[in-house]
């Protein structure tokens, strides 16, 4: 009744080397690394950028250990840090702008491990140092922006079809109404906008009391669900490619929720740059100028011309037409150069959608002035009567005014900027794309990379330690049982590594804790096995008898302990942050291999020491 | 090695009057201390900005607080952590957060930034709602399991001393004023899961005694399943009091409040265990024909 059947035992070989293989890789340490990649898309890598960086590099007698592309990203390994950094910027003057070169750390697994896809457990922020931010995404900002658009676009629309209406208002978040004269008008109304606007539900309704027909069009809930997953998705998308920009390697963007987005930057020491680049809503606005009257006067008598505003041009007072004549989310591309004049400037591309009407206009306007606004949208959080608010200020800025040189199509360049970093730092966020919302960081968590150094040490310490004693006392309390059980434990703790790196989970310091929690919670397992083997043997029951039955009875309870627990740590990962969730993870993880440990693997160990011979004692330190 | 008799036949359900008065008297001063000194919420939970910073030598707090204040942050919180050198400082979430760091590090040379925590109000506010919640459905979800798996005598046994237990870890935390954060808080909810445990060990051995013995009164039956899972009940937690132990004493100062709250977790669910959840059970009534399968009355008429 003791043995296992051959398969099992194989089964049970052939778990345990797989998770050794796959927990390997944590085994090598890293290797500071440079990071190529080309930027947005504008330049590829291929063998050819390859042989060129290592050419520059054998030229200037940096030594590098090995080169290869992986994920579109060239990775070059130092044996040094000196090394690395010597060679990034050899690099950079190499390849020049167009590619983003990042200083990164590389793991040292070798290649027949990564060719199976075995890395090591990603480490968290607390453990490498990093900054981590999470950011809302202002949704009901997109929503009502949506909302106003298709306002005009609904009034446009009926003034071209030539249908009489009094009013157009809008009624709440997802309501518009729209007022007419009389029942025909309203039909034929009714009709049209079914017809254009089918994303809304349209309702007629008639109140005696007033003399006007009412059309109601509401948005369906699912549009709007829609829209939100698609601001969300394009935030982060923002967000994704800011992060790129910052040359960040291994950042992590991540949707937390409905409107909130997690960035982790690890490494990165400057964060002053990484929250202007990542919590501001900059665009551009395209206007033209009113030359027609005298901005000086409007400015002295506040008297503005209809359809224009006063801004302010480093002193200069200008008078600009409201008409936006292409937004910044037409721009496709844009990249900092030099000029002609040898003034910095920046190329933007266009997409299809804004360029007709853009077109036209410059067409239209030869030899007068456009200026070109930058708006930004900037968030902070604050409390108000114990509140959480946020405060939006829309900062506009007109950073460049130029005279229309020729219809612009597709291709055009702004100058009139200060200095090289302003038509970077413009560029850079006109590249990363118009962020539709606005995003707000509403948390911030910054660790130094000493501390995070010094957090692997004591979490390993402790689970060294934690583990040595567990060790030692069930060798002394089970004799040899108490050995098997250790080696259980053992195996069980690379079953938790091996896991964690397959399934690309990040290791933290709560996470770390969860594994030394788990040490004590795997024994548990066996605790109860071998209490109940005792138990059976005291009451005189034989000894296969009572191995067998040990594992028996005790399996039972623990399922039902183990279940309740998995159910507390399901709740914990649910509750979503980052710090309860490593925790959760490494538990919930250790929990599971602790069952297959304890009742498969001390059992074959059982098995195959005692499960055959006749034998008079069972050193099980009874 | 063995600690115990083979057969241990300690009563424990005699106390449980005395025991009963006892967790009562717990809670009780629980909840007056936490009515009194509160309990000294984390960052995570009040929002604002904590700074961990570095000194060549041992850093004189009042200083510190002096040269805060004069850039502005009157009502800092200066306090040691972990070694003299390191301190933190704690700022409400009033205070913009943009250049915060960057003002706090020049009003005191000599400081390198360890470690920044930025929490929103928002997020603060959200997380004790969230907190809350995940404590009720984890007490609702493992009450349901037991309820189904044993029966709902067990259930509200083990829920009540389930309650229990975090009540108490929440009376230390407050008296000694020991801040309570997210990993305190995953602590607490560890200790929901860990002192389950115990209850459902000793209780399978309750409902298995119950089957086999036919003649025996329900406290008698009680204590036998106690005695019976003593020895396993005081190795787990030994052993898992040694982990934590370790962690508490090497684990760092962020899993400080973690290991606390596991260490008094794991005594105090050790205790409830046997005399909240066993006792409790018993109390209401917890008889053999709660585990007689109950023969169904069919009404077979068409």
């Amino acid at each position: 009744m003791n043995h296992f059947s051959f398969w099992k035992y194989l089964l049970i070989i052939f778990i345990m080397i797989i998770a050794l293989i796959y927990a390997a890789p944590n085994l090598y340490g890293e290797d500071p690394a440079v990071q190529i990649m080309g930027s947005a898309g504008s330049v590829s890598l291929n063998n050819q950028t390859m042989t060129t960086v290592t050419e520059a590099l054998k030229k200037v007698g940096i030594i590098y250990q090995d080169a290869f592309f992986q994920d579109q990203t060239l990775i070059i390994r130092f044996a040094s840090q000196e090394d690395e950094l010597k060679a990034k910027e050899v690099i950079q003057q190499t390849l020049g702008e167009q590619y983003i070169i990042a200083l990164n750390l590389f793991p040292r697994t070798p290649h027949w491990l990564r060719s199976i896809g075995a890395m090591p457990m990603k480490l968290g922020l607390d453990l490498r140092g990093g900054v981590h931010f999470l950011l809302q995404v202002d949704v009901d900002a997109v929503m009502n922006e949506r909302l106003s658009g298709d306002l005009r676009g609904i009034g446009r629309a009926l003034r071209e079809a030539h249908i009489r209406y009094t009013a157009i208002n809008r009624t709440g978040t997802s309501n518009v109404s729209l007022l007419f004269h009389d029942h025909d008008t309203a039909v034929e109304a009714h009709h049209f906008v079914t017809h254009q606007y089918p994303e809304f539900t349209w309702e007629m309704s008639h109140a005696a009391t007033e003399s006007d027909w009412t059309l109601k069009g509401s948005l369906s809930p699912q549009v709007m669900n829609e829209t939100r997953l698609e601001t969300l998705e394009q935030a982060m998308n923002t967000l994704r490619h800011r992060v790129n920009e910052l040359g960040v390697s291994e950042a992590v963007v991540q949707a937390q929720g409905a409107n909130r987005v997690s960035v982790d930057l690890p490494g990165i020491q400057d964060t002053a740059e990484a929250k202007n680049i990542l919590g501001k809503t900059a665009t551009l606005e395209f206007h033209m100028l009113d030359v027609s009257a005298d901005a000086v006067v409007a400015q002295n008598t506040g008297v503005v011309p209809v359809d224009t505003r006063l801004y302010m041009d480093h002193d200069r007072p200008l008078l600009l037409k409201n008409q936006i004549v292409l937004y910044g989310s037409s721009i496709v591309s844009a990249s900092a150069g030099m000029g002609e004049d040898g003034r910095p400037n920046v190329s933007v591309r266009l997409n299809g959608a804004g360029e007709s009407l853009f077109t036209t206009v410059t067409a239209e306007n030869i030899g007068k002035p456009m200026a070109v606004m930058y708006v930004e949208v900037q968030s902070t959080p604050a409390v108000e009567n114990g509140k959480a608010v946020i405060h939006y200020q829309t900062l506009r800025r007109i950073i460049s005014v130029a005279t229309i040189q020729s219809a612009l199509g597709s291709h055009f360049q702004i100058s009139g900027l200060r200095d090289q970093t302003e038509s970077r730092t413009l560029a850079l966020l006109l590249r990363a794309g118009a962020l539709p919302a606005p995003v707000t960081i509403i948390e911030e968590r910054e660790i130094g990379p000493s501390l995070g150094e010094q957090n692997i040490r004591m979490g390993v310490l402790s689970v060294e330690v934690g583990m040595g004693l567990v060790i030692v006392f069930m060798m002394l309390y089970y004799g040899m049982f108490g050995l098997i059980a250790d080696l259980a434990l053992l195996m069980n703790l690379v079953l938790i590594v091996a896991l964690l790196s397959l399934l690309g989970a990040t290791l933290t310091l709560p996470g770390i804790a969860g594994i030394v929690l788990t040490v004590g919670m795997a024994v548990d397992a066996n605790v109860l096995i071998f209490e109940r083997i005792r138990e059976e043997l005291r009451r005189g029951v034989g000894i296969q008898n009572s191995v067998h039955l040990g594992y028996h009875k005790a399996f039972i309870t623990i399922f039902d302990a183990n279940v309740t627990t998995l159910i507390v740590m399901l709740i914990l990962f649910s509750l979503g942050s980052g710090v309860v969730k490593g925790i959760a993870i490494t538990v919930t993880i250790g929990l599971i291999t602790s069952l297959f440990t304890a009742m498969l693997g001390t059992r074959a160990i059982v098995n195959l020491l005692y499960g055959k011979r006749t034998i008079k004692v069972l050193p099980i330190g009874v | 090695m063995e600690f115990f008799k083979h057969n241990t036949t300690i009563n424990f359900m005699a106390q449980r009057k005395i025991t009963a008065v006892l967790s009562i008297v717990l809670c009780c001063a629980s909840f007056v201390i936490l009515a009194i000194n509160g309990l000294s919420w984390g960052l995570d939970f009040t929002g604002g900005t904590q700074l961990q910073l570095r000194y060549e030598q041992a850093a004189d707090l009042t200083v510190i607080h002096q040269a805060l204040e004069k850039v502005g942050f009157s009502d800092a919180i200066v306090t040691h952590y972990g070694t003299p050198k390191e301190i933190l400082v704690s700022l409400a979430p009033k205070y913009a957060e943009k250049t915060l760091t960057a003002l706090a590090l020049t009003a005191l040379p000599g400081a390198t930034l360890q470690e920044v925590n930025y929490i929103g109000p928002q997020v603060g506010q959200e997380m004790i709602s969230k907190g809350l919640v995940a404590i009720i459905v984890a007490l609702l979800g493992t009450m349901v399991y037991i309820a189904l798996r044993f029966n709902i005598y067990f259930a509200v046994g083990s829920t009540v001393a389930l309650i229990h237990d975090p009540i108490i870890i929440l009376g230390v935390f407050s008296l000694l004023h020991i801040e309570f954060n997210l990993i305190a808080l995953a602590a607490v909810l560890t200790v929901i899961g860990y002192s389950l445990n115990d209850t459902i060990v000793i209780f399978d051995r309750v409902r298995e005694n119950f089957r086999k013995l036919h003649k025996t009164e329900s406290a008698d039956v009680m204590n036998q399943a106690i005695n019976q899972t003593l020895s396993r009940t005081i190795m787990t937690s030994a052993l898992t009091l040694t982990v934590v132990l370790a962690l508490f004493l090497l684990g760092g100062n962020a899993l400080h409040g973690f290991a606390l709250a596991l260490m008094i977790g794991i005594v105090v669910g050790t205790y409830s265990s046997i005399y909240v959840a066993g006792s409790l059970t018993l109390a209401l009534g917890l008889t053999r024909e709660h585990f007689i399968p109950i023969t169904k009355l069919v009404d077979d008429r068409p």
